[in-house]
């Protein structure tokens, strides 16, 4: 890791979280892109770098760590298919509303206004003690 | 014996299902009353059942005089019950198997309570019980009265169950056992513990057995259908609360705060549940009142905590039993005949009533304690004991207990008149013509133990042997009790005299009596707490459902980075790891640095979609750069390959959307993902640093890197690693890719089977469109990619290469048919449908990873073949090449999936 490196998978973290607070679906998007870059930045320069790891090409010591490698190699696989089932969401998105934006969920918010609770048992529970009550 | 509870639970056998449950508690009364023998002279049974031995947990069962006492009443009425409970339902009633089943389940349940011996087993099936009796009681669970006194049950009964258990618990780990035998064989200890651990058991005590003022649910509970009040909240579950009381009491008897609790709260429950039940006029609910106040006498007698008070309480708890499940069977019979239950609306019970009549009056007369029924036996040995004065404030007890009993009296009689003598006043009249006799069949259990209650009373004698070793608990030598009908003329027959005569006193003042009694129900109790709790628990939940999941996207991703950001920061601060800066960077990384931070930079600021996508492309090559620099020729070739891929389907979705992005958010959400996004960004850039100098141990990579060749047979060992050692992970993340492609697909194609079937007119269109060149060049170059990807399939486990960049390439070169002739032409390609091409790949993969399974090997366990082809020459074809061509298959499939998705015209996607 260089100081150097460093900085930029500060900058792709960053900016792929200032991306992901967006509302735009495609901004989302293209910010979880720069944060998986982020991420495999810090991946690969988590081991130790050095030649490939290729049996038969040098010495075993003088070798890039093979585990990061591996790892990072997943991660950009996966990412492609994260990135193409949300594009996916942002076309529904578009053929529903002509827009990739994400609202608000509509049922959360109306629980979030909520004041009264009614609830069919407590209202039964105190006809009940009402009763007895008596 | 808690597994027969189970026999019958799936059973649908209607009406006939409770007389096969009622095999189970009949086994279970004849095997209490084989060991009985051995329970009275000392040697209580004892069976212990592994159960998970790393935590020491068992399920010990110990059968001493109380458990066997316990184990009888809840066997031998839980036979009563189950073979009267189907003259009580109608034939077509629903549900009743399963009623049976939960019947049957109690009585397991009930039965492990008594007999538990330990701690553990104890509260299981405490709450077993509890859970059975919420069951139960909202049978009708299409009313909602029901379900809400069902719920009343279960929450108080439930709450007092987990405070049980903490005392249990902290009672166990102060006496080092967690065997309740052991527990209340050692010494008592006084203590904050201790006095802890008393509260807590006392608290689930009395929520179970309905003290107050926990004692709201129980008439609520007559929601419940009539045999199972019988069973459950009159002979059996309420007791378990006294019970437990009688088990601890020799152990806490002796502490300060152990009298003056269970003795006042059963005073005042012996005293208020009868003054309720003098103002019922619904048969069951004076039931209830009056099992209220019955409970409260047994918390006392049994609390007392001296051998004469629970010789008193045992013979009061069997009598209890008897008549009052009997009353309750009675209530079903008149309920069932007339359909009412109440006094005020009853018909005339004529002829045909005679025997109900006899046996409720039999009930009535042990109930009341009227010489000749157990209950006599009971009365008179509680006042004998309570007037002994064993400890202080016994004389205040004891007129509380001669004010309780004059109350059963007065509501014994009131129960016989209600039912019986004041209908037949009011004579036949229109609304309650006279009501059918029930038939004898259905009166016989209620009969029996009746009958019982009274050889009991007459004969009390029988239980000498079970009721002394009933004692054991207080250890030592205890004289042996001689119960007797007569206890010869003293203090406790005065005292039962002037019982009778204050109950019968009450009970002719009724009309006097009723408005002072109507003003009891302003007394303060359970029931407003708990609706009070109810309804704050709903409205507390709904307030922070409200403000936690309050519906927007951004807010929950800013919280859950702003924590992922903050809470390594405060480690990284508090952990002061600082292994000094690392060097700053070569000259080869600048480049790779500055594009990557520009084109981040790039990819937040500008206002059109394409050109955020290009950055983001940008970033990736840049991405490629720096792993060729870091040795990783593998994620190089991917990582450009894959950008290539994820551009094309950027722009294959992005043409749909607008080119720009439009409106700003205010200022102050700007400046709150500002500072989101730097507080993620500047512990990111810390974390690399600190972690780039603090490094423990050497990588296990090492040992991967030596074991490549000779174990997994390949020299490039990133690929060996995803084939072979971390295989499980590449068949896992091939299975997310799959459910990934076909979530796309199902999203994008959903509700377009409409424009599909327009398809065939635009066909022609796509054709004219198509441009020579590239149409030639496309075949050209198509298939020399694709050799290209399988070259790297093949070479892979060597060099450079492998299943995914293989299948990402091959999906580039689909691309390029895509860009000559659309979808089309994608299509016609490929003779398998992209689906069919993602399930083989991931069929065959999963299929290498267990087929050694099945020759005894390993999962994912390599095997070789070294052949000679023909033109290429030897080749070594290893089971991990396999796994690699599901791979490589499963990728191909995946980016067929895409181009189903989203590669239609717009013009077709718009229809």
């Amino acid at each position: 890791m260089t100081v150097m490196l460093a900085a930029a998978a500060a900058t792709l973290f960053g900016l792929g979280t200032y991306l992901i607070l967006q509302r735009k679906l495609s901004r989302i998007i293209i910010g979880l892109g720069l944060l998986t870059h982020g991420a495999n930045v810090l991946l690969i320069t988590a081991g130790r770098r050095g030649a490939p790891p290729i049996m038969g090409t040098g010495e075993a010591a003088t070798f890039a760590d093979p585990l990061p490698q591996a790892l990072a190699l997943t991660a950009i696989v996966i990412t492609f298919g994260v990135t193409a089932l949300l594009l996916a969401l942002g076309y529904r998105s578009w053929l529903l509303t002509r827009d990739d934006e994400v609202q608000d969920d509509v049922a959360d918010r109306a629980v979030a206004r909520t004041d009264v609770v009614h609830d069919e048992v407590v209202d039964q529970a105190q006809v009940i003690a009402r009763e007895e009550a008596v | 014996m808690l597994g027969v509870g189970l026999v019958a639970f799936g059973s649908r056998l209607g009406r006939r299902a409770f007389v096969v449950g009622a095999i189970p508690p009949a086994v279970a009364t004849v095997w209490v009353a084989t060991q009985l023998d051995s329970v009275t002279s000392g040697r209580p049974v004892m069976e212990r059942l592994r159960w998970v031995g790393e935590l020491g947990l068992s399920v010990d069962l110990r059968l001493d005089g109380l458990a066997a006492t316990m184990s009888l009443i809840v066997a031998a009425v839980g036979v009563a019950v189950l073979l009267y409970a189907p003259r009580y339902f109608p034939p077509d009633a629903p549900d009743l198997g399963r009623l049976a089943g939960l019947l049957v389940l109690f009585g397991g349940a009930m039965l492990g309570l008594a007999q538990a011996d330990h701690v553990v087993v104890l509260y299981t099936c405490w709450e077993l019980t509890s859970i059975t009796s919420y069951l139960l009681i909202g049978n009708r669970h299409t009313e909602a009265r029901a379900r809400a006194a069902a719920l009343h049950a279960l929450l108080v009964t439930g709450a007092g169950g987990l405070a049980l258990l903490g005392g249990l618990v902290l009672l166990a780990q102060e006496a080092g056992t967690y065997r309740l035998s052991e527990i209340l064989a050692s010494a008592p200890r006084e203590g904050a513990v201790v006095t802890a651990a008393m509260i807590l058991i006392l608290a689930g005590a009395m929520t179970k057995s309905a003290q107050y003022p926990f004692h709201a649910w129980l008439p609520g509970a007559m929601a419940a259908p009539t045999p199972v009040s019988a069973y459950l909240h009159s002979a059996t579950m309420v007791k378990a609360g006294v019970f437990l009381v009688a088990r601890v009491a020799p152990f806490f008897a002796a502490t300060d705060l152990w009298r003056p609790l269970v003795l006042t709260t059963g005073c005042c429950t012996l005293v208020f549940g009868g003054l309720r039940a003098l103002r019922q006029h619904d048969l069951k609910l004076l039931l209830a009142f009056g099992t209220v106040s019955q409970l409260g006498l047994l918390m006392v007698l049994f609390g007392a905590g001296t051998p004469a008070t629970t010789t008193a309480g045992w013979m009061l708890l069997v009598a209890h039993a008897a008549f009052k499940a009997t009353l309750f069977m009675v209530v079903g019979i008149v309920d069932h005949q007339t359909g009412t239950r109440d006094t005020k609306e009853l018909p005339p019970l004529g002829r045909g009533w005679r025997s109900v009549e006899i046996v409720t009056v039999l009930a009535v007369v042990s109930m009341a304690g009227i010489p000749l029924g157990a209950g006599f036996v009971a009365k008179e040995l509680a006042y004998d004991a309570l007037n002994a004065g064993a400890f202080a404030g016994s004389g205040v007890v004891l007129a509380a207990a001669v004010a309780g009993s004059m109350l059963t009296v007065a509501y014994g009689a009131r129960f016989y008149w209600g039912a019986f003598v004041e209908p037949r006043r009011r004579g036949v009249t229109e609304q309650t013509p006279a009501a059918e006799g029930p038939s004898l069949a259905s009166l016989a259990p209620a009969a029996v133990l009746a009958v019982s209650g009274i050889v009991l009373g007459v004969v009390p004698g029988l239980g000498d042997r079970l009721a002394t070793a009933s004692l054991t608990g207080f250890g030592g030598d205890i004289p042996a009790v001689h119960l007797a009908l007569w206890h010869g003329f003293g203090f406790p027959l005065v005292l039962s005299a002037l019982t009778l005569a204050g109950g019968a006193v009450i009970f002719l003042s009724d009309r006097w009596l009723q408005p002072w009694l109507a003003r009891g129900g302003a007394l303060p109790s359970g029931a407003e707490v708990y609706l009070a709790a109810l309804r704050a628990l709903g409205t507390v939940s709904t307030r922070v459902t409200g403000f936690v999941q309050n519906g927007s996207l951004p807010v929950y991703a800013g919280v859950i980075l702003l924590s992922a950001a903050l809470l390594p920061a405060g480690a990284l601060l508090v952990g002061r790891a600082w292994g000094g800066w690392p060097t700053f960077g070569s000259i080869r990384e600048g480049p790779v640095a500055v594009a990557l931070i520009a084109a981040a930079i790039g990819a937040a600021i500008v206002r059109r979609r394409f050109s955020a996508a290009v950055f983001l492309g940008v970033a990736g090559y840049a991405m490629a750069g720096l792993f060729v620099l870091s040795g990783a020729p593998d994620l190089a070739l991917t990582q450009a390959v894959v950008e290539t891929l994820t551009t094309v389907v950027f722009v294959l979705v992005m043409r749909r959307l607008p080119a720009r992005f439009e409106r700003q958010s205010s200022l102050r959400r700007r400046v709150g993902r500002i500072a989101i996004a730097a507080a993620v960004g500047v512990t990111v850039f810390v974390f690399a640093l600190v972690a780039a100098g603090y490094r423990l141990g050497p990588p296990v990579s090492d040992e991967m890197v030596a074991r490549a060749v000779p174990d997994g047979n390949g020299r490039n060992v990133v690929n060996v690693i995803l084939v072979d050692f971390r295989g499980f992970d590449t068949l896992g993340e091939i299975t997310v890719l799959a459910v990934a492609s076909i979530g796309a697909v199902a999203l994008a194609r959903v509700g377009r089977r409409t424009a599909e079937s327009s398809g065939e007119a635009r066909t022609a269109n796509i054709a004219v469109r198509r441009l020579a060149f590239v149409d030639v060049s496309v075949r050209v170059v198509f298939h020399a990619v694709l050799m290209t990807s399988l070259w790297l399939l093949f070479a892979g486990h060597n060099q450079p290469g492998g299943g995914f960049v293989g299948g990402l390439l091959a999906g580039c070169a689909i691309t390029l048919r895509y860009v000559a002739g659309g979808i089309d032409e994608v299509r016609g390609r490929s003779r398998f449908r992209p689906w069919t091409v993602l399930g083989a790949g991931l069929l065959l993969a999963a299929a290498t990873a267990t087929i050694p399974l099945a020759a005894g090997g390993d999962v994912l366990e390599v095997a070789f073949a070294s052949l000679s082809l023909p033109v290429i020459g030897a080749v070594k074809v290893s089971s991990a090449l396999a796994f690699d061509t599901g791979v490589y298959l499963a990728v191909v499939g995946m980016v067929l999936m895409v181009f189903e998705s989203f590669g239609d015209d717009p013009a077709e996607a718009t229809t």
